[in-house]
């Protein structure tokens, strides 16, 4: 029995966890993270009627998307890679006077907006980070959070749910390459890289055909005295804008088609030769997948600066030295700055691994990238690397949590069939095509068929009246 | 009603091409956090429209009220060409900027555009006032109480009402004639899609939904009325001896007051 004014708080602690006080948050729901995925996560359980309290370590909105985040990867000149529709929450669209493809700073000011519009702030603990996530009885979840300095005292509140939005682009994923310690010149990974600052006059070397290693070629490009850019094998290059209109709404209009994936990917091959053309002539390695099989590479410049001798193609890295970086093929070349764009991992550090049944790679097993078996109230929010803006997938798939979760309790026997749905489908793959296996490439989705999932498992946990 | 659609082809390959809007404003003495209203006028009808009463009373109410004009409509740019889905566009545009989750109010025609615009948007609330739905019925009756007005329209041509359909005799003669010049027009696609098309889809976030209207007006039967309400799973709100346009007639002020208690009553929380 405990009389310390302490434990008498508003809520009253009359749980207990390993002689720590358990502060009962009733049928509340716990999101943790206020990036995108988390907003959409608030706003949509709200509108199910669910109490929400969500814990994010910054101060502000945003997550990866605001700059003013030390986690945040986003440098000055980030813009969208897909076009607003593509961008936007379906349910609430970007200004008409915005640009096809707004800025990073834009985007962040949309998601501030959306906090403010949805008066989502007052259920946000801001500068409070989650330690850990643990079961507790009856499907409900013990939550222990701490002020993100890592100072202070640790509180642990009772849930009925939680929803995982934390990222998955803030965590290097660092190549470990021969001979990397013993560089002299100067290693940053593409997460630290803000601005042109660091390259200006440099001889830089970029590593890494993402979408980022792309961009900061081109400003490698632009500004440094001369740019390598390494990349593993051949890629697709695809331009932003296809007869004046934004590439990706051209794709979409093809894919509603619904044409089979192997004439959607003689289609393109075909427009990509006719607008890009052919890429060994740049002295591009030939891509050796079709398209669809990797992460879309957005860019429309890189071409271009190849042909102005600004970029120069390089294969993959074998080793470094103390001043030299030498390449597949023999040739050595002499880098002051080297860019490491070589991606970002998931991480769950709150929670044990055995919960979301991580495997060897990191690859969680969840059903439609967001349920978990055998833990029907945790779900995990936007892991997902989409062909296109990952907004609306997330939107819809809170939209599912939150529906997943109402219906848990107003018709139990109706989500029975969908508890036994989510064991038979759980680590399936929404891409028809044969992805290149790399660890980035399983929370790789194709928009499509991910939507269309997502209408059939809406259909399927419809709300009783 | 409907269930909940994601795949949309259309807004995501050929979006609404960007027109001028204009959006009129009113804005109450104090800001009590009460949820902005924004006010969607029907076919031929503008922001101006709202401005004439319904705006500053709302204000007056603590509400800070908006009007937009759908493209080709007022003094936003011209559409000839527009679509329902462009007015709902213009409308959503609007809602989506204004500072907090707005109540949107939409009339005639104007309800159906605020209908469509609710299956995309999450309103705090919504509000048909006199809602023309379309389908054939709605032609019968035009036709019936305004030929010579309405078979213009049939063959693209614009929609002429009287004012005999849109106010009661309590309004000044001269009064209806200027409101009745002031009448645009609906592109011949948006008049012919008010027939044409199908029932809208079911509003998102589940609002609160009202329907206002009159047993006398002479554009939308007391039928039509209970059966838009019901749609939203209530009764309509009556006003006996109203013309069509409930915001312009004689005796706005019910109407509007009518439906400033209602929100008083549902946004309280």
């Amino acid at each position: 029995m405990s009389t310390s004014t302490y434990d008498s708080n508003e809520t009253g602690a009359t749980l207990w966890r390993d002689g720590r006080p358990v502060y009962d948050r009733g049928d509340t729901v716990c999101v943790i993270g206020a990036g995108a995925s988390g907003l959409a996560a608030i706003k949509n359980l709200r509108e199910y009627g669910f109490g929400v309290d969500c814990y994010e370590r910054e101060t502000g909105v945003g997550g990866v998307w605001n700059w003013r985040h030390d986690r945040s990867p986003v440098y000055a000149s980030t813009h969208l890679i897909s076009s607003k529709p593509f961008t936007q929450f379906p349910d609430y669209p970007m200004p008409d006077s915005w640009p096809d493809y707004p800025h990073h700073s834009r985007l962040l000011s949309y998601l501030e907006r959306y906090a403010d519009h949805f008066d989502l702030r007052p259920h946000i603990w801001f500068g409070t980070e989650v330690v850990r996530v643990e079961r507790a009885e009856g499907e409900r979840w013990d939550v222990t959070t701490r002020s993100a300095g890592g100072h202070g005292v640790e509180r642990t509140h009772r849930y009925a749910a939680v929803v995982v939005a934390n990222g998955h682009n803030w965590s290097p994923k660092m190549p470990s390459y021969e001979g990397l310690e013993e560089f002299t010149g100067k290693i940053v990974h593409a997460s630290e890289y803000k601005d042109t600052t660091l390259l200006r006059g440099k001889r830089v070397l970029v590593i890494g055909a993402g979408n980022t290693g792309c961009d900061i070629a081109v400003e490698a490009a632009q500004s440094a005295a001369k740019c390598w850019h390494s990349t593993r094998r051949g890629y697709w290059y695809a331009p932003k804008y296809l007869r004046g209109r934004p590439a990706d709404q051209i794709n979409d209009a093809v894919l509603a088609l619904r044409l089979p994936l192997r004439l959607r990917q003689w289609l393109l091959h075909r427009t990509l030769r006719l607008s890009v053309g052919d890429l060994t002539r740049f002295g591009l390695p030939e891509p050796d997948h079709k398209v669809y099989e990797t992460h879309p590479i957005v860019n429309s410049q890189l071409v271009y600066y190849i042909g102005h001798g600004a970029i120069t193609p390089v294969p993959d890295v074998v080793r470094f030295r103390w001043n030299s970086v030498e390449l597949a093929g023999g040739e050595e070349i002499e880098p002051d700055v080297v860019v490491l764009a070589t991606g970002y991992l998931p991480r769950f550090e709150f929670l044990a691994p055995d919960l979301l049944d991580v495997d060897g790679s990191g690859r969680p097993k969840l059903h439609l990238h967001a349920f978990v078996p055998g833990a029907p109230t945790l779900a995990v929010a936007g892991l997902l690397q989409p062909d296109s803006g990952v907004f609306p997938l997330v939107h819809w798939q809170t939209v599912a949590i939150a529906r997943w979760l109402r219906l848990r309790e107003t018709a139990p026997h109706k989500a029975e069939a969908f508890t036994a749905e989510m064991v038979t489908g759980a680590g399936r793959r929404w891409t028809r095509a044969n992805l290149k296996d790399s660890s980035r490439h399983w929370f790789e989705v194709n928009h499509t068929d991910y939507l269309r999932a997502l209408q059939r498992t809406l259909d399927k946990l419809e709300p009783v009246t | 009603m409907s269930r909940v659609r994601i795949m949309r082809t259309r807004d995501w390959t050929r979006p609404v091409p960007p027109v001028r809007r204009e959006v009129l404003t009113a804005t109450p003495e104090a800001d009590e956090g009460k949820p902005p209203v924004l006010f969607v006028p029907g076919f031929g009808h503008g922001a101006w429209a709202f401005a004439e009463h319904w705006m500053e009373h709302t204000a007056a109410r603590g509400f800070a009220a908006h009007a937009v004009s759908p493209r080709g409509h007022g003094d936003s740019g011209a559409a000839p060409k527009a679509t329902l889905r462009a007015y709902a566009h213009d409308v959503v545009q609007v809602a989506a900027s204004l500072p907090r989750r707005a109540v949107l109010v939409g009339h005639g025609a104007g309800a159906l555009v605020v209908a469509h615009a609710l299956a995309r948007y999450p309103a705090r609330a919504g509000v048909l006032a006199a809602p023309v739905f379309g389908g054939w019925g709605t032609l019968a009756t035009a036709l019936r109480r305004n030929p010579f007005g309405t078979v213009p329209a049939l063959f693209g041509g614009r929609l002429r009402m009287s004012r005999r359909q849109l106010f009661s005799r309590e309004l000044p003669d001269t009064v209806a004639r200027a409101y009745v010049d002031r009448l645009g027009r609906a592109s011949a696609r948006a008049q012919w899609q008010l027939l044409t098309r199908g029932a809208p889809e079911s509003p998102v976030g589940n609002p609160p939904m009202l329907v206002v209207g009159s047993p006398d007006d002479r554009v939308v039967p007391s039928s039509a009325l209970i059966r838009a309400a019901r749609q939203y799973g209530g009764a309509p709100l009556l006003f006996p001896g109203m013309g069509h346009d409930l915001m312009l007639d004689a005796r706005w002020r019910e109407p509007i007051d009518a439906i400033v208690d209602w929100l008083d009553k549902e946004t309280a929380s």
